[in-house]
């Protein structure tokens, strides 16, 4: 690794307290969320939310040039007391967890022509995972799921992102009351594809959502997850990681927003990159409202720098409108593997190859062990070799 | 029988743009079983040798050879001299987050003996290592470096000296910043490692303080990038006395 340009990267962060809200961190943007793209601007790529996002390679995506002319194939495998159903938009769970909060999630709202709702009955647990597997064959596609987890009802959703598409779509989790709900999704595309997406979650009294977003392919991904609470008591964890190759922008844009009491959330994304003009950006935004007694929130970023050339953008925003909580934190840094270190791992007859595996898999290895799914660990972790490996050769 | 052999060792780093020369032709060879100290004030290129010889990639050689058994060390990669039996126990050892004291061990260990050690045995070794150099079983699950006090630094890099066993050590500064009770216990650990004789020992310090515990066959007093007067154990005993001052004026005159 050659040591003079230092890999671009900046961590900007705040935390305000206080009363006076000029600007509710989900108002920064240029348009109020809304169903309907009419009602967002054409971004020019100088706005707050599009800063850092490569407009040109969304292939038309944002400015409303991209017709739906592309196919995807979605298969879904669901134990038997799940339906699947396809609705269209006057079904009333169709956008029932939030409005799409930018203009091209907003056009997949708009454009989508039929929406799979995936409901799994109140009081039922799950004993094997709800499969969604969406493979892309190319062309342009405007997508829009639902999945509704009943009262009291526990259940594992793995989304598969695979082949190529110009992919913009919404996703909706309505997590019942005291229900669990594990939505694991992984973004697996070919290097060609691009994927804008918001996945909103509905989080019912008591109940507990996790999620876990894994993005390694793509051209341009960039996500939305997004948390709201209808009631008080839910618990909210939101994992995710991320491999950034050359070349690629991974752009994960979280926003949880405490307008309950007593709600507890938990995010911690990490992400390794390596390549010419890898790009990752997170955007880690949480607002306690002031009705939000009793929150307990803490977010963080870790990013892992592998070679030179690659850049990232981590900015966590906290936002507080009341005193009245259990606690509230970020944590964001950006690190690189230091030549030291590779001169340390194989002063110790490591070879080089194995000593940056060994790195990477430390580094991913806490968070992935905290997802709890163990065969989503192997995956995984075999995933990340292969990545590796891909680098090195 | 393992030997080490430097000769006019000649090495360059680069400073504020500039080449800069720290050595300027070293020779000393160093056996399996013999102890070499090499003594020498802040400065004087002592720690450039230790990394030149580890092979650390801000210092290029200009000059000289260097051999193990007759193989050309300069031109092996860094892991390649690990592997041959080079272990270089640093003064500032690197943290490594993420990466647990357990994992590299093993596999540092399965690097350089070439295959995975046996895991019962392997845990059993690492398990009494650990106790000679008093450290605590939790130890093994912290990661490298991270938050260790500089005693700690210390014993880890004697641990890993006690399980590579390697045919050639060099221990750069081993004892600074180690209070008494930590500067025995590190000794004892390279005692033990020095007893079963199959180890060249090249103990680069500052001060005569641990060759109480430590017992040279050699003295080198190194100065100005060369080794500027040779040798037993009671040349330390000089230095002890009168300091390196007349080798200091002696070398910025040379």
């Amino acid at each position: 690794m050659a040591e003079n340009t230092p890999a671009g990267s900046t961590t900007d962060g705040a935390i305000t307290v206080g009363q006076p809200v000029e600007q509710p961190a989900d108002a920064r943007v240029s348009a109020a969320p809304s169903y309907d793209v009419a009602d967002f601007p054409v971004p020019n790529g100088r706005e707050e939310e599009w800063r850092f996002t490569p407009l040109e390679r969304l292939r038309g995506l944002h400015d409303g040039t991209a017709e739906a002319t592309g196919s995807l194939r979605v298969e879904v495998t669901a134990p038997e007391a799940v339906t699947v159903q396809t609705v269209d938009r006057t079904d009333p769970r169709v956008g029932k967890a939030g409005k799409p909060v930018d203009r091209v999630v907003a056009q997949a709202f708009s454009a989508f022509e039929k929406a799979s709702v995936i409901s799994v009955p109140k009081d039922t647990v799950l004993t094997e995972p709800v499969r969604i597997s969406v493979h892309g064959e190319g062309g342009v596609a405007y997508g829009h799921q639902v999945v509704e987890v009943g009262a009291f009802a526990e259940a594992v959703v793995v989304l598969d992102h695979t082949g190529d598409t110009t992919l913009a779509a919404n996703v909706e989790f309505l997590v019942g009351d005291g229900a669990k709900l594990t939505v694991v999704s992984v973004q697996d595309w070919a290097d060609t594809a691009v994927h804008v997406a918001q996945h909103t979650a509905l989080v019912g009294r008591d109940a507990s959502f996790k999620s876990v977003v894994v993005t390694f392919g793509g051209d341009v991904v960039r996500l939305h997850p997004r948390v709201v609470y209808g009631a008080t008591g839910g618990e909210a964890d939101l994992f995710g990681l991320y491999f950034t190759d050359r070349g690629q922008h991974q752009e994960h844009r979280l926003f949880i927003d405490h307008d309950t009491p007593h709600c507890r959330s938990n995010v911690a994304y990490k992400g390794a990159l390596q390549g010419q003009d890898a790009h990752a950006v997170w955007i880690g935004d949480v607002l306690i409202r002031a009705a939000a007694e009793g929150t307990d929130t803490y977010e963080l970023n870790r990013n892992l720098v592998l070679t030179d050339g690659a850049r990232v953008d981590s900015v966590p925003n906290l936002e507080i409108e009341t005193g009245e909580i259990v606690g509230a934190g970020h944590a964001s840094a950006t690190g690189r593997f230091e030549d030291e270190q590779l001169f340390y791992l194989m002063s110790r007859g490591i070879r080089a190859e194995d000593a940056r595996r060994l790195v990477v898999r430390g580094f991913f290895g806490e968070l992935v062990q905290q997802i709890g799914l163990p065969d989503l660990e192997e995956r995984l972790m075999a995933k990340i070799d292969t990545e590796l490996e891909a680098a090195v050769g | 029988m393992a030997t080490l052999e430097i000769h006019d060792l000649r090495v360059t780093v680069e400073a504020d743009n500039a080449t800069k020369e720290i050595l300027k032709g070293v020779d000393l060879t160093v056996k399996q079983g013999e102890t070499h100290a090499i003594m020498g004030p802040n400065g004087s290129g002592k720690s450039t040798l230790a990394y030149s010889l580890a092979g650390h990639p801000k210092y290029t050689v200009t000059g000289g050879t260097v051999t193990l058994d007759g193989e050309d060390v300069l031109a092996m990669t860094v892991d390649e001299r690990a592997r041959a039996g080079v272990f270089l126990a640093m003064q500032y050892p690197v943290e490594i987050p993420g990466v647990s004291v357990s994992n590299f061990l093993r596999t540092s260990a399965t690097a350089v003996r070439g295959e995975a050690p046996k895991l019962r045995t392997w845990v059993k070794e690492v398990k009494e290592a650990m106790e000679h150099l008093h450290m605590d079983p939790s130890f093994a699950e912290r990661n490298v470096n991270e938050g260790f006090s500089g005693g700690e630094k210390k014993r880890h890099e004697i641990l890993q000296l006690e399980l590579l066993k390697p045919s050639i050590a060099i221990l750069d500064e081993t004892d600074s910043g180690l209070d008494v009770d930590a500067l025995r216990i590190v000794s004892e650990g390279v005692n033990r490692v020095r007893e079963n004789g199959e180890v060249g020992t090249l103990l680069i310090t500052h001060y005569t303080r641990i060759l109480r515990y430590i017992k040279p066959d050699f003295v080198h007093v190194f100065s100005a990038g060369r080794i500027v007067e040779s040798g037993g154990a009671e040349l330390a005993d000089k230095l002890e006395e009168e300091g390196y001052e007349s080798y200091v004026k002696g070398g910025a005159a040379a």
